[in-house]
């Protein structure tokens, strides 16, 4: 590689830098050209079957993940089988529905963005058959033991009974990285679920160390205080922070009927209970990676 | 093999006869040709191995005198997995059983056994024995070759293997309770303990303190009237067998009086500036397995360095870490894994630490004559 | 590596389609032999460590990043043994990563629709595989300069290895680290699991004792062949292992 003596054909390329000639010149005669043709035509075919390939499996995950988040949705405030977006409005301050159509008329133009409800901002609001309001689910996030604990909570902020206070009425933890065997068992342990079925708000919520007393106490998991601690730190400033802002109750945004097909996620709400809605994350896991083992 | 340190009291004597190879020819009279060191000590590993086991023994009988008859199941079954590994898996090809004969395997199987909780079934002792020895050892070649105490090896293996386990603490029994043994200690190998009941487990001091910000009373911590691992509750006897160790020039003194003097004076400082947040320093020292850390652990004469100042680095280190973890980490104990991790130091610390030799510079370059 | 051909795919490439287009049976079944224990990218080679101790602390999993390597090395194993008479010399190297990349991308969507549990579990590590020097050394050592059926055949060969590698570890890690296989509980309600199994130093202990177990059996039988034939041959597995 030392001899910078051009071969006799090597074609002065003037595009090509230096180092491509030298190498070109000495170990075979293929122009820049070449070079660069193969690398744009590898690049526009992997483009092809890159994009076919999107085309095909885009409408498969979004199902996906809509289908989780009903699932998580229906499970945190029961009986529910319908769910809309809702979206806190820093402008109006207050609460309304979100559609696609209408951020997309905010934002003036119709873009790929506009069609995600803004993070950080929107909640669901959960309705039955009829269309009637039955609660909220919150996502909400902060830090655990390991890593970021994301959970999901059912809110009922109605009395149905007379005395019935305004009540968490589910927890689910959507995502966590928590030690095996003793922090996971803020998802894996019954018992603590059990903690937020009915969960009052009013005085806030705490953590108890021994059998709870009030309706306001989670009980900690015996060898997991910290993961126990973590999910009440993050449903206290949740609720807290969204609480406030939700309408008296009796006004909850009513559940808007969208006539437009390409809504999939709202049709898709639309349908009558699937079967996962019943049952728990965990057997969801199963019935999913089954197909896999055959 | 690598050269022996020459001013390492434990390692001239080590008979490692894969070093000497086969069979050295005999001594010619006119010239004997011999490396050194010349000038030994007349102490042998096993003897200095039955040193600290003796050192060892009041902490064993306080334990036992705490925890009941637990205690010796647990240091039984965590020595008795220690030998059985170093009995199968000779290191660098001695034949089986010679290895054994130093000692060092039992001291690793019994310093283990004092580092568990008295509820821990008699499996997991057992398990925690062989992983401190076969990982902690025997992988990287046998005594003087580990990078790591063994003894915590094992611990942070069971730490890491079976949490819930290895953070159940059950409380002291008392004169009644002595002869009972923990139901949990005979759990089926491979099987999972029965449930612990409520009323006998409770929280150590620093889990206490951390968690409910409940101090524990400085004479419960100075006795050993406390929860916690078996052999680290009694902090007089600690310290009172440290110093005779110490006396006895069995370890280094200035590995643990660093450690000590470093969590002394860094949990003062952070005590002046919050003592809401913070624990008082004597409660920082006498709580946990600080001491027993501090006279057992970190003194381990392979495992730490062996220059003084390299010595003072290294417990200042371990000090800096253990106040760290304790008040900022997850868990509410950070002595093992501050031990372990200035032990992965130790050989940079060694670099650093090394004294001047006669005729050579700081840097150990020849000084030009 | 396997195949110590001439420096120069493109001449190569030409001297082979010249030789003819018979295909030589013994020869592919050779290929496609090596790579499951002989020359296993895992136990011998020791290469594609980052997944291996990464994604295997459940049989699942291991099956996923098997299939979805092996996806990946075979088609990159065709397209590059097909193209090589075609790709420059000096622009192979990207050339092959491009090729490589695409089949991980197609992979990755691919799982994240088919089996979204498991996707989520593997995270990152699909399109890591893009990094897997398995893939890239085996377009480089063999598909580059073999023709298309015998890539394919070591191709298949070395996936077969590598996923095998993968189960060995994942297994075993499940069993210990949840007392289940597959999901499917096999050691009793009562087993206690060894939670670091399934977390990552449980992933280098394993893979350790592995390794351990892998060359102490091939120095065995490296030993016993070295007895029965009395002549010193005791090259072959322990050297390349070592």
């Amino acid at each position: 590689m030392t001899t910078n003596t051009p071969p006799p054909d090597a074609q002065p390329d003037v595009e090509s830098t230096s180092v491509e000639l030298t190498v070109s010149a000495v170990d075979s005669q293929v122009s820049s050209v070449r070079l660069v043709a193969t690398l744009a035509i590898a690049a526009m075919l992997s483009g092809l079957l890159l994009a076919a390939a999107y085309e095909i499996t885009l409408p498969i995950i979004e199902a996906n993940n809509a289908e989780a988040l009903q699932a998580a949705v229906f499970k945190v405030v029961p009986d529910s089988t319908q769910l809309q977006p809702l979206v806190w409005d820093e402008d109006k301050e207050e609460l309304v529905a979100w559609s696609p159509k209408k951020s997309a008329d905010g934002a003036g133009e119709e873009s790929s963005a506009s069609e995600e409800p803004p993070a950080g901002l929107v909640i669901y609001g959960a309705y039955d058959e009829n269309r009637q309001f039955i609660g909220y689910a919150i996502e909400a996030a902060g830090a655990g033991f390991q890593d970021t604990i994301r959970l999901l909570y059912g809110f009922n902020p109605r009395a149905v009974l007379p005395d019935e206070p305004r009540h968490i009425t589910g927890m689910e933890i959507l995502e966590s990285r928590e030690t095996p065997g003793l922090g996971d068992k803020i998802y894996k342990d019954p018992k603590f679920a059990e903690n937020f079925l009915f969960l009052t708000v009013d005085p806030s919520i705490e953590l108890v160390k021994d059998n709870p007393t009030a309706k306001n106490q989670v009980d900690a998991i015996t060898g997991a205080t910290i993961s126990s601690k973590a999910v009440v730190k993050i449903l206290q400033k949740s609720t807290a922070d969204w609480l406030p802002r939700l309408p008296k109750p009796g006004d909850e945004p009513a559940f808007i009927v969208i006539d437009d097909e390409q809504q999939q996620q709202q049709q898709e709400a639309e349908q009558p209970p699937a079967e996962e809605s019943s049952e728990d994350a965990e057997s969801d896991t199963e019935g999913e990676e089954d197909p896999d083992n055959g | 093999m690598p050269p022996l340190a020459p001013n390492d009291p434990s390692r001239p004597t080590v008979s490692s006869p894969s070093s000497s190879g086969g069979g050295s020819p005999p001594p010619s009279p006119e010239l004997l040709l011999k490396a050194g060191p010349f000038l030994r000590k007349g102490v042998t590993t096993p003897r200095l191995m039955v040193d600290v086991i003796l050192g060892l023994g009041p902490v064993v009988l306080a334990a036992i005198y705490f925890f009941g008859l637990s205690a010796i199941l647990i240091i039984l079954a965590a020595t008795a997995g220690a030998a059985f590994t170093e009995f199968i898996l000779p290191p660098g090809g001695q034949p089986r059983g010679r290895s054994l004969k130093d000692g060092s395997a039992v001291l690793t199987g019994i310093l283990m056994g004092l580092c568990l909780p008295p509820a821990i079934p008699m499996w997991m002792a057992f398990l925690g024995g062989a992983a401190g020895i076969g990982l902690g050892k025997l992988a990287f070649g046998g005594l003087g070759q580990n990078l790591f105490n063994p003894a915590l090896v094992g611990r942070a293996f069971l730490q890491a293997a079976f949490p819930q386990a290895i953070t159940t603490w059950s409380s002291q029994g008392t004169v009644a309770e002595f002869s009972t043994i923990r139901p949990s200690n005979f759990a089926l190998p491979f099987m999972q303990p029965p449930p612990p009941v409520d009323t006998i487990t409770t929280a150590t001091p620093l889990g206490m303190f951390k968690f409910e910000g409940q101090a524990e009373s400085l004479n419960n911590l100075l006795v050993g009237n406390t929860a916690g691992s078996l052999g680290e509750t009694c902090a007089i006897l600690i310290l009172i067998c440290g110093l005779i160790l110490a006396i006895r020039r069995t370890f280094d003194w200035r590995i643990p009086l660093s450690i000590l003097a470093t969590v002394g004076i860094f949990s003062l400082i952070l005590w002046l500036l919050n003592g809401e947040r913070f624990a008082t320093p004597l409660h920082m020292l006498t709580s946990g397995g600080l001491l027993f850390g501090a006279v057992y652990m970190a003194t381990d004469p392979v495992t730490s360095p062996i220059a003084p100042r390299g010595t003072i680095v290294f417990g200042i280190g371990i000090g800096l870490l253990v106040v760290l973890i304790r008040n900022w980490g997850g868990l509410p104990e950070g002595v093992m894994y501050a031990i372990l991790l200035m032990n992965a130091a130790t050989p940079l610390i060694e670099r650093v630490g090394q004294p001047r030799a006669f005729g050579r510079t700081e840097g150990g370059k020849a000084v030009a004559s | 590596m396997a195949d110590s051909g001439s420096s120069n795919p493109l001449m190569l490439g030409s001297q082979q389609q010249a030789g003819g287009g018979s295909v030589d049976p013994d020869r592919m079944y050779r290929e496609f032999a090596k790579g499951i224990w002989k020359e296993n990218p895992v136990f011998v080679q020791v290469l594609g460590m980052c997944p291996m101790l990464a994604v295997t602390n459940s049989a699942i999993n291991a099956v996923a990043m098997g299939a979805a390597t092996a996806f990946v090395l075979v088609f990159s194993s065709i397209f590059v043994s097909l193209l090589r008479s075609f790709i420059p010399k000096q622009v192979r190297i990207s050339t092959y990563i491009i090729i490589i990349a695409t089949f991980v991308t197609v992979a990755d969507m691919a799982l994240k629709a088919a089996f979204p549990v498991v996707h989520k579990d593997l995270g990152a590590f699909i399109s890591l595989i893009v990094v897997n020097c398995i893939i890239l050394g085996r377009q480089e050592a063999f598909a580059s300069r073999n023709r298309p059926l015998y890539a394919v055949a070591d191709a298949i060969g070395m996936s077969i290895g590598f996923a095998f590698a993968l189960l060995c570890l994942g297994a075993t890690r499940e069993i210990l680290g949840s007392g289940t296989l597959f999901k499917y509980p096999i050691m009793g309600s009562n087993f206690q699991p060894w939670v670091i199994m399934i977390l990552p130093p449980g992933g280098f202990l394993m893979l350790g004792m592995i390794l351990l177990v892998f060359n102490w059996a091939g120095q065995t039988r490296a030993k016993r062949r070295h007895r029965a034939d009395g002549e010193a041959n005791a090259g072959g597995e322990v050297g390349s292992a070592s």
